[in-house]
């Protein structure tokens, strides 16, 4: 580690342990608390990687993961950004952008093209002629990306949390750390969160040799630590802004979705670099970048440096470097020197030649800065005529900042150009976001400190309640801190705007000249902030050279949008599982226990057959029969079960279902159908009244919670006195179905089954098994049923005693499967299955079910008394010969009329009962009507016959669901 | 809006609300153009808009009145205001 200096006061890494990894393929120590960045330049790895388009050496510029150049790639990950990836021992790096090696890039040649590679070239080439775009394709998904991704990947899940605070305060430097203390002292519950491993912000690197800095240093970082209304999160970053204050933090564990009551943004600047020719070599950096290195990480950033002044700041850096022992060759001002403060003056008094008004023309050097040109600069350009060479092997920029506002913009809050500070800075904050620090304009310590305090009382005082005039200009700086054009031409380009993207001055002249002169689409056009970094270093620069361009002025130009997420978050901070309750009937544990295969409705879990995997077919063909013949019992706790109750109910009723439910007898039940205003079918179940006052409503599974919500909806529309409780889950059910289900439910029940007494749609109540139970005769299978409803409490213990009594009668459960066949042969329709969000009563056979004379009004009756001359397509029954053997339909396959669509199938069985596959087709008119025979595709390709048939299929007049018919002796 | 100011229990996720959109009144008279205009159609236009609401673990219904240009709710709205009586005409085919 040649370039490690002595350890500096405030290092953040751990002598004590030092860790080794590979780097194209050579081995490199570091200690623990090193970035691989500082890491590699420690250890004399100057050159970190290579640009993305001409392939050109890069080192460190930020040390703050504001640029890219250094992006490496292990064998389990791409994009490690070096700057902030911490070293662990073991790591094995390679450079991501890299044909051949690291040192010796083949694809560096494609920099001696750049001239033919023009600003959106890939917008304009390669279209032409069309038969060569496979080859250019390859060839440039060959080139584009960074890194490889590797397939041998393993799925990391990572926690997330939810976090709550009064006032969030984003960034832990002197203004924040001073907010987060005000406010806890004021007694708001505060969470500070900074992305750095420790806190501190630009007072641990820019402000390490100030003394003033010192104390305030020291006093901020231990009330705060000591503060128990502070919440700390070091590590983490917020990544977006989202309404009402909702601000995901990222850290290596996972992810924080905290919701504050307000926000103080104290995100400080981001530093820009100057554009100038080779301002991407090896050697050139920012002035913080370097400061970062030796404050944070002790490694010298080089031997012989010079300076390149637009700000006070540089000054205080070019100090910094003669406290680490680096010989500062020269500073060159860009303006004249009796601008600058103290710092300026300290340099001067060291001897240091201070070249004012004055730029660096160009860098010079291969792989590595060797020397810098500079010139007499008026502020505009450059005087390139009379420009000197000083030897150097570093060059700090310390031309301004741009403010790191991505939040602040998410947030609403309105930004403005501030040509006293040569800065954008927040002007209209929206409420509850509060801004202070730097990103606030405010640069001296004190400043800072001050406006820290003034943003937390703001804030606390908005959170109680009270309006607040803010001060937000109080306490801002009454300087430049950033040169307003900091950009020097030069006839060889090579000048970058965008590191990442490798974009030069001339290519942002060229899309402004090409008509891409507004910012939205310059930045599309020439990608100028749309790498990695997301314009952290480059989009200042952009906004500079295209007002300058269009002669208008930083507003009118404006700035692109930051979207959320801000910064890059890891997929496995934001995937995870999804939280996806499941509902679970009483009985099952019996069913799983009893080899059911369990199927989601909805949100629940129903047994789709009872049996093997490979059995499927066969065991739910025994089901079916066993239905028919015998005795089959099916778990349907799922319905929807609503009690409806009040003097209104029968009136609520009419007006949901299409049917009269108001004239219903007590005792007895009808079958309900709802409609939307559309009179699109939405639901089906059945409605019983169980006293003058009091009915019983049963929906469809998945419909349940939404069936509920409609009748609730029209209580409160009509202003009707009813009450509804929802006993879906605290009653189950299921349905005793066949000719066996009398005889053995009379054992067991008080309740008079006999067919004069409890008739076909009836509903009693009684009780079972000494629970009250309430019994329904129905008759969705097709046969002799009783479906009880019970409570959930007594449903496993009454399911088992049924099995144990039905066992002389051969009772089988059966699973939904079964039930769809059963339901099929009697030509029942499943909403939603057989049904689309299209289809009316009209189209689905039900005509009987709208009595548009009858009843004066109901949910959707006008739409449906318009629709009934204009029905378009049917619902019809077909089948197949006996004994069928071909490749069988399937649901959702295509009728096809003279090689157009022309309808599809909706169910599709084999029937037991008939030997012959059947089902049900949704089929366009007038083909449905007429046609004898039907033409289906299936899923080969070939052409299947189906003969329309009437339904039911089964027991048409429906006498086997009279009890006296079928009963078994 | 992410937390939604409810009038009985406080600032809730809107996750735990149902939007039904702005509050409609089936007309009292209608042809077929005035029940189609009444069934399909909805309003769009920002501005503030009379919407219902439901929250789901209350299972209780709202009328608020929302700005949606600014996603603010500018009223609580008694439900007994938008009240109508169920109509009862037939539209000629």
């Amino acid at each position: 580690m040649k370039y490690r200096l002595d350890p500096q006061p405030l290092e953040w890494i751990d002598r004590s342990e030092s860790m080794s990894f590979d780097f194209e393929g050579q081995r490199f120590s570091g200690f623990k608390g090193d970035s691989l960045t500082s890491a590699l330049l420690a250890g004399g790895q100057k050159l970190l990687g290579r640009s993305f388009k001409y392939h050109r050496p890069r080192s460190a510029l930020s040390l703050a993961n504001h640029d890219v150049n250094a992006l490496f790639q292990s064998a389990e990950a791409t994009n490690i950004r070096g700057d902030v990836t911490p070293v662990s021992e073991g790591l094995k790096l390679r450079a991501c952008n890299v044909n051949g090696t690291l040192a010796n890039d083949k694809d560096t040649y494609i920099g001696l093209l750049s001239r033919f590679l023009p600003v959106g070239f890939y917008y304009k080439a390669f279209h032409k002629p069309k038969k060569f775009f496979p080859f250019w394709e390859r060839l440039i998904r060959e080139k584009a990306g960074l890194g490889e991704i590797s397939t041998q990947w393993s799925a990391i899940r990572q926690p997330k949390q939810y976090g709550f605070c009064d006032l969030l305060v984003i960034g832990a430097g002197a203004s924040g750390m001073q907010a987060a203390l005000t406010a806890a002292d004021a007694g708001a519950d505060v969470v500070l969160v900074d992305e750095n491993p420790q806190i501190g912000g630009s007072l641990d690197y820019q402000l390490v040799n100030e003394s003033d800095a010192a104390s305030a240093r020291r006093q901020l970082k231990q009330r705060i630590a000591e503060h128990p209304g502070i919440r700390v999160f070091t590590g983490h970053y917020a990544c977006g802004w989202y309404t009402d204050h909702y601000v995901p933090l990222v850290g290596p564990e996972g992810i924080i979705k905290m919701r504050a009551g307000g926000v103080i943004m104290a995100t400080g600047v981001m530093e820009q670099p100057a554009v100038f020719r080779n301002n991407d070599l090896p050697g050139v950096m920012l002035a913080s970048g370097a400061q970062r290195l030796i404050a944070r990480y002790a490694v010298k950033p080089g031997q012989r440096a010079v300076v390149l002044c637009g700000n006070d700041e540089g000054y205080r850096a070019a100090l910094d470097m003669i406290e680490a022992g680096i010989e500062v060759a020269a500073v060159v001002d860009l303006e004249w020197l009796d601008k600058r403060g103290h710092w300026a003056e300290q340099v001067k008094a060291k001897g240091i030649p201070v070249l004012e008004q004055s730029a660096i023309y160009e860098a010079k050097g291969k792989d590595a800065l060797k020397a810098v040109v500079v010139a007499p600069f008026d502020g505009r350009s450059c005087d390139s005529g009379q420009g000197k060479t000083i030897r150097c092997d570093l060059l700090l920029m310390s031309v301004g900042w741009a403010p790191a506002a991505q939040l602040l913009y998410q947030s609403g809050s309105k930004l403005g150009y501030d040509k006293k500070l040569q800065q954008i800075l927040p002007r209209e904050l929206s409420p509850g976001i509060h801004a202070c620090g730097r990103l606030n304009g405010a640069f001296t310590l004190e400043q800072r400190l001050a406006d820290g305090e003034r943003a937390a009382k703001e804030a606390v005082a908005q959170l109680r309640g009270k309006t607040v005039e803010t001060e937000l200009t109080r306490f801002r700086d009454d300087r430049a801190h950033s040169h307003d054009w900091p950009i020097i031409g030069h006839p060889k380009g090579k000048n970058f705007v965008d590191y990442d993207e490798d974009l030069q001055l001339k290519d942002l002249i060229n899309a402004a000249k090409e008509g891409f002169d507004n910012i939205e689409l310059m930045k599309r056009f020439s990608t100028n902030g749309m790498g990695p970094s997301q314009g952290k270093h480059a989009n200042m620069n952009g906004i500079r050279v295209l007002a300058e361009i269009t002669r208008k002025t930083i507003d009118e130009t404006g700035s692109t949008t930051a979207r959320p997420m801000f910064h890059p978050v890891p997929v496995s901070a934001l995937a995870g599982r999804r939280f996806r309750p499941e509902r679970l009937t009483p009985m099952q544990a019996w069913h799983t226990a009893n080899g059911a295969k369990m199927m989601e409705a909805g949100r629940w879990l129903r047994p789709e057959f009872y049996g093997a995997p490979a059995q499927r077919e066969q065991a739910i063909l025994q089901e079916v029969q066993a239905v028919r013949s015998g005795l089959g019992i099916i778990d349907v706790s799922t319905l929807g079960k609503i009690e409806v109750m009040g003097p209104d109910a029968g009136r609520l009723l009419d007006v949901v279902y299409t049917m009269k439910m108001s004239t219903i007898k007590q005792g007895m039940t009808r079958y309900a159908l709802m409609v939307d205003d559309s009179g699109v079918i939405v639901d089906d179940g059945i409605v019983g009244r169980v006293t003058d006052d009091r009915f019983y409503v049963s929906a469809t599974t998945s419909h349940a919670d939404a069936a509920f919500r409609t009748l609730s909806l029209k209580i409160q529309e009509l202003g009707l006195n009813v009450r509804l409780v929802n006993r879906t889950g605290s009653l189950a059910a299921l349905n005793l179905a066949g000719p066996a289900s009398r005889k053995l439910l009379s054992t067991l029940t008080d309740v008079d089954l006999s067919e004069e007494s409890f008739p076909y749609l009836g509903m009693r109540e009684g009780t079972l098994c000494g629970y009250p139970v309430r019994l329904i005769r129905v008759g969705f299978v097709g046969e002799l049923g009783y479906e009880i409803h019970m409570p959930a409490t007594a449903a496993l213990e009454i399911w088992e005693t049924l099995i144990k009594a039905g066992k002389p009668y051969g009772i089988r459960p059966f699973g939904v499967e079964a039930q769809r066949v059963l339901r099929l042969e009697k030509g029942h329709i499943i909403v939603g299955q057989d049904t689309d969000g299209l289809t009316n009563p009209f189209e689905a056979n039900m005509a009987w079910a709208v009595p548009l004379k009858s009843k004066p009004w109901f949910t959707g009756k006008p739409s449906l008394a318009l629709l009934q001359a204009r029905c378009q397509r049917r619902l019809i029954g077909f089948r197949l010969p006996k004994g069928y053997n071909g490749e069988l339909p399937k649901e959702c396959h295509l009728i096809i009329e003279n090689g157009e669509m022309a309808g599809r199938i909706t169910s599709i069985a084999y029937s037991p009962a008939l030997g012959r596959v059947i089902g049900l087709a949704m089929v366009d008119l007038p083909l449905a009507e007429s046609a004898s025979a039907l033409e289906v595709r299936v899923d080969s390709g070939a052409m299947v016959t189906l003969e329309p048939c009437p339904t039911p299929f089964y027991d048409a007049d429906g006498a086997r669901q009279t009890a006296d018919l079928t009963e078994v002796a | 809006m992410k937390l939604l100011d409810c009038p009985v229990i406080g600032k809730r996720p809107i996750s735990e609300f149902d939007y039904l959109g702005e509050v409609r009144v089936p007309p009292s008279q209608a042809d077929e153009l005035v029940w189609a205009d009444y069934v399909f159609n909805r309003k769009g236009a920002p501005g503030v808009l009379r919407e219902r609401w439901y929250h789901r673990p209350t299972g209780r219904w709202f009328v608020f009145d929302r700005d949606t240009l600014t996603d603010e709710i500018v009223a609580v709205v008694d439900a007994a205001d938008v009240r109508y009586e169920e109509p009862r005409y037939e539209i000629p085919a």
